[in-house]
């Protein structure tokens, strides 16, 4: 059995010797090279765009302005489509911005022989602007004066919804109820893959074929077609290795424009690269969230009501839109369920760059404000803090009615059993208490839940084709995405396991390519290996069926007394080896009798979800006259059911806790006030951890297999990256006494609070 | 364009080029040499994905003319395999100890530890993170990175 081993990763040998091809080292050289012009206000309407002087430049081959393209608005979003118009993603991307809505829209595009020549003509495409005021804040947009960015959605409110459950103007009636109340903010931050998005696009046999750097293949090409106006089946997407995507890829960027420069140039390969700058500006980033929160609770801690209004700063077009903000809503109502709740949430346009998806989808910016204020009711009750989690946390058995997730584990408990005494932490919390001085020191923790996949909000369908090669040996195919999480790997064990052949006798397929790839959805939503895992059981079952119906030919034993182990046909009443697997699979293609090409490929409907549960602890030195926060010990402990790969979901937990220690300490996007261009669009000024910001990261498990699984997986890509945050604020709470409610807890926001508090 | 003639060595082997005086190092090697595994990130010397050795000496080539290689030795990653494919020692620790994951700045992170590991000198955890901060990683949190490269440092010293 392969699942449960810590396997190497299939694409290891490949990557590591540089051999691994992504987009950019596919691209023929010859490829025209395409620049977008960007705007240079954060709202205007364009009146004239000059291209007289950019079209001197030698090289230039054509320029595309907003005034080229037609009229095709389109979704970007990475959701599988909706048949019902109801539930379609908001259409509001033209290939090109007549109306710019925020300092960075894209105005025009430069095609040139070569990325010099491209590059001048860009910086000489000279726009002329009425300007129209502009705003970056989601409360001022919400106001009746606020300048309008879509006319569809009065004060910029792209969708305002409600959850909840008990009456809680009642339940707040109960005598002796303790009120608290809290504002909490969070930054807009960027993915920071290293690879760029990029992406090249070429005419062949009547189609546009788009290859691109991209997790969500399909959805591309849907959404291609939809700007284009061409039917579905004319697009041809491809998606090589990918330089890492974070959900900044679970959306479409630049391809159904780079797919039309092409196809209004005959066909010809057009490649678009775009720099970090536009990474950071013209791609996507997470929304910054303002959550205020009211818990109304009982002198001994049981939390009674709770209510949270979130307002989520959606930038300037809708992308995922209300989505994340609705998924850290419905987060908040069931981490500690009460007699009765209520979320509130807004999702607002803005002119700032547009928010997306991005690892965690809405639960980084829930669980930041959501642990903040449980730690500070615990500290105003006298409380220990894990007590009161513990008291009020998601019980064993809690069933959530409308996505039937259950928690059938004491997973919380569990976890937080085993990060305690990683970091030792009852000792530490007892030393840290009561410190005076300039350094301190304290330990904090915080706990969350994620959903795995997208059911019921959205379809969950998954595909999986498998081929028997002469050799016994078998190709897999998924439209499930490798991005760098290891899925392909994982893929690959389950599937041996599920077939019974040796793992180096499954060839999986990485790179997709929708007129060959079964269709699948793509990679977000933390759903590879639970999702894939259906569709592998199912096709690999029916895969075994088909072989043992072609052994029985060859061994005359019925089907139920034949089994495939370690690519041997077995006869299971007696153990023995009936043949090898290799010997059928050559008689089976090239058999005078019957010859036989045997296949299997199946569609599974995914109608579940599952709790993925975990926890953080951090210990942190605070220099308080620095303002500086030094993470001295950092430990996530997750349950997300069978690990599939050990040694894979541990590295991926990693990852995901370095993203979170920079949400927590330094990561922010800063914008002009004056002008709404974004301050620090570059990795020098934008506070990526490096390796001198972390302590060493440990991730451990609770393995609880998932019974609504087919491996007893749930998830894990994104998980790692919610509960850091607050779990280093409320660390640097204990040290100082200073409640922090907004990230990144940077020198400039401890001078700030240090100062109000009076330890400056 | 203005062109230059360049004579150095690439990853062993003598090589002359016609090179567009404009071009960075990163460039000449993606397009004129297809070494492409020099990764292109940032293009302004802040990631690392486009590190190479120039006689020894690790740079990122993104700010690097490519004119300035005139004279030079140079290695990319792929000077690393062997001639039947084998991994070099580095490569085979990046493998097992699951360093890599998006693969893309994996060959810039191995060129600066190959020039940490042929100093043969013993290094703390801490200054081995020091000499790896140049480099930008949003996938491993760095943990696996550093590991690999304190295993083949400690196995090559004879260190336990």
């Amino acid at each position: 059995m392969y699942v449960g081993k810590s396997v190497k990763r299939v694409d290891a040998y490949d990557k590591v010797t540089g051999r691994a091809m992504y987009t950019d080292d596919l691209a023929d050289r010859k490829a025209l090279v395409a620049k977008v012009v960007h705007s240079t206000v954060a709202h205007g309407i364009v009146k004239h765009v000059d291209t007289a002087e950019a079209l001197t430049v030698p090289g230039v081959v054509k320029i595309f302005t907003c005034f080229d393209v037609p009229e095709q608005r389109f979704p970007t979003a990475g959701h599988p489509w909706s048949t019902d118009p109801h539930h379609q993603d908001v259409s509001d991307r033209n290939l090109l911005a007549r109306h710019v809505r925020f300092y960075g829209d894209d105005v025009a595009a430069v095609v040139a022989e070569n990325e010099v020549a491209a590059a001048q003509a860009a910086r000489l495409v000279k726009v002329e602007y009425e300007k129209l005021p502009f705003v970056t804040d989601v409360q001022e947009a919400m106001a009746d004066s606020a300048p309008l960015l879509h006319e569809e959605f009065p004060n910029n409110i792209l969708a305002h919804t409600t959850m909840g459950y008990g009456d809680f103007d009642e339940a707040i009636r109960e005598p002796g109820l303790l009120k608290f109340e809290g504002w909490y903010d969070t930054p807009i931050v960027q993915h920071c893959h290293i690879e760029n998005h990029v992406c090249y696009a070429y005419k062949e046999n009547g189609k546009i074929v788009v290859v691109s750097s991209t997790q969500i293949p399909h959805i591309v090409r849907r959404v291609v077609g939809q700007a284009l106006g061409i039917p579905w089946g004319r697009v041809r997407v491809i998606k090589p290795y990918i330089g890492g995507g974070f959900g900044n890829k679970q959306d479409t960027l630049y391809e159904p424009l780079c797919a039309f420069l092409s196809q209004e140039l005959g066909g010809r390969m057009v490649k678009l690269d775009v720099s970090r700058e536009e990474t950071f500006v013209s791609n996507r980033v997470r929304h910054a969230v303002r959550s205020h929160i009211t818990s109304y609770v009982r002198p001994d801690g049981t939390f009674v009501a709770r209510k949270l209004e979130a307002f989520s700063n959606q930038g300037a077009y809708a992308s995922h839109g209300h989505g994340i903000c609705a998924k850290g809503m419905s987060a908040f109502t069931q981490l500690y369920p009460c007699k009765a709740c209520r979320g509130d949430a807004y999702t607002v346009f803005t002119n700032l760059p547009v928010a997306g998806a991005m690892r965690g989808y809405g639960i980084p910016q829930a669980m930041f404000a959501g642990e903040s204020h449980v730690e500070d009711i615990a500290r105003a009750l006298g409380m220990d803090s894990l007590e009161l989690r513990r008291k009020n946390m998601m019980p064993v058995g809690f069933l959530n009615a409308f996505d039937h997730n259950e928690n059938y584990y004491d997973s919380f408990n569990q976890c937080l059993a085993v990060g305690m005494k990683e970091i030792d932490y009852e000792k530490k919390l007892k030393a840290y208490q009561n410190q005076t001085g300039d350094i301190r020191r304290g330990i904090g923790h915080s706990i969350f839940w994620y959903n795995t996949a997208v059911w019921p909000i959205s379809l969950e369908s998954t595909s999986c084709r498998m081929v028997l090669n002469q050799d016994g040996s078998l190709q897999v195919q998924l439209g499930e995405t490798e991005i760098g999480q290891g899925a392909d790997t994982a893929f690959a064990q389950m599937a041996a396991d599920t077939v019974g052949v040796r793992l180096e006798d499954v060839h999986i397929i990485s790179s997709q390519d929708t007129d060959i790839t079964p269709f699948g959805l793509g990679s977000f939503a933390s759903r590879q290996t639970y999702v894939g895992g259906f569709a592998i059981k199912q096709t690999g079952l029916l895969f075994r069926e088909r072989i043992l119906t072609y052994a029985r030919e060859l061994t005359r034993m019925p089907v139920f007394n034949l089994d495939i182990i370690d690519g041997n046909i077995i006869r299971t009443t007696d153990g023995r080896v009936l043949l090898p697997l290799s010997d059928l699979a050559t008689e089976a293609i090239y058999s005078l009798n019957h010859s036989a090409h045997i296949t299997a490929e199946s569609t599974y409907q995914v109608k579940s979800n599952a709790y993925s549960f975990g926890c953080c602890f951090a210990e942190v030195e605070v220099d308080i006259p620095l303002c500086k926060v030094k993470l001295l010990k950092i430990v996530n402990v997750h349950d997300c059911g069978t690990l599939v790969n050990p040694q894979l979901a541990e590295a991926q937990v990693h990852g995901g806790m370095s993203m979170a220690i920079g949400y927590g300490l330094s990561e922010q996007l800063l914008f002009d006030p004056k002008t709404g261009k974004t301050l620090n669009d570059n990795l020098l000024d934008y506070k990526l951890s490096t390796t001198m910001d972390h302590p060493d990261l440990v991730a451990r498990f609770v393995e609880n297999a998932e019974p609504t699984s087919a491996f007893g997986t749930k998830s894990l890509g994104e998980p790692p990256a919610c509960p850091g945050a607050p779990a280093i604020r409320n660390a640097v709470l204990q040290a100082t006494g200073v409640a922090v409610n907004r990230v990144p807890l940077n020198p400039h926001v401890l001078f700030e609070r240090f100062k109000e508090e009076g330890l400056l | 364009m203005q062109t230059k003639l360049i004579k150095c060595t690439i990853n062993g082997k003598e090589r002359e080029l016609m090179i567009d005086v404009r071009a960075s190092l990163t460039d000449a090697l993606r397009n004129d040499f297809r070494l492409t595994s020099v990764k292109k990130g940032c293009e302004v010397g802040e990631c690392g994905a486009c590190n190479v050795l120039i006689d020894g000496e690790c740079f990122n080539s993104c700010i690097y003319l490519a004119v300035w290689a005139d004279g030079k030795d140079i290695r990319t990653l792929e000077s690393l395999l062997g001639e039947g494919g084998e991994l070099s020692d580095i490569q085979q620790a990046f493998v097992d100890e699951a360093a890599i994951q998006c693969g893309f700045c994996t060959p810039g992170v191995i060129m600066t530890a190959v020039e940490i590991l042929d100093t043969k000198r013993l290094y703390t955890r801490d200054e081995l993170r020091k000499l790896l901060s140049g480099h930008l990683c949003r996938c491993t949190g760095y943990e696996n990175i550093i590991n690999a490269v304190e295993k083949v440092m400690k196995k090559r010293l004879g260190l336990p």
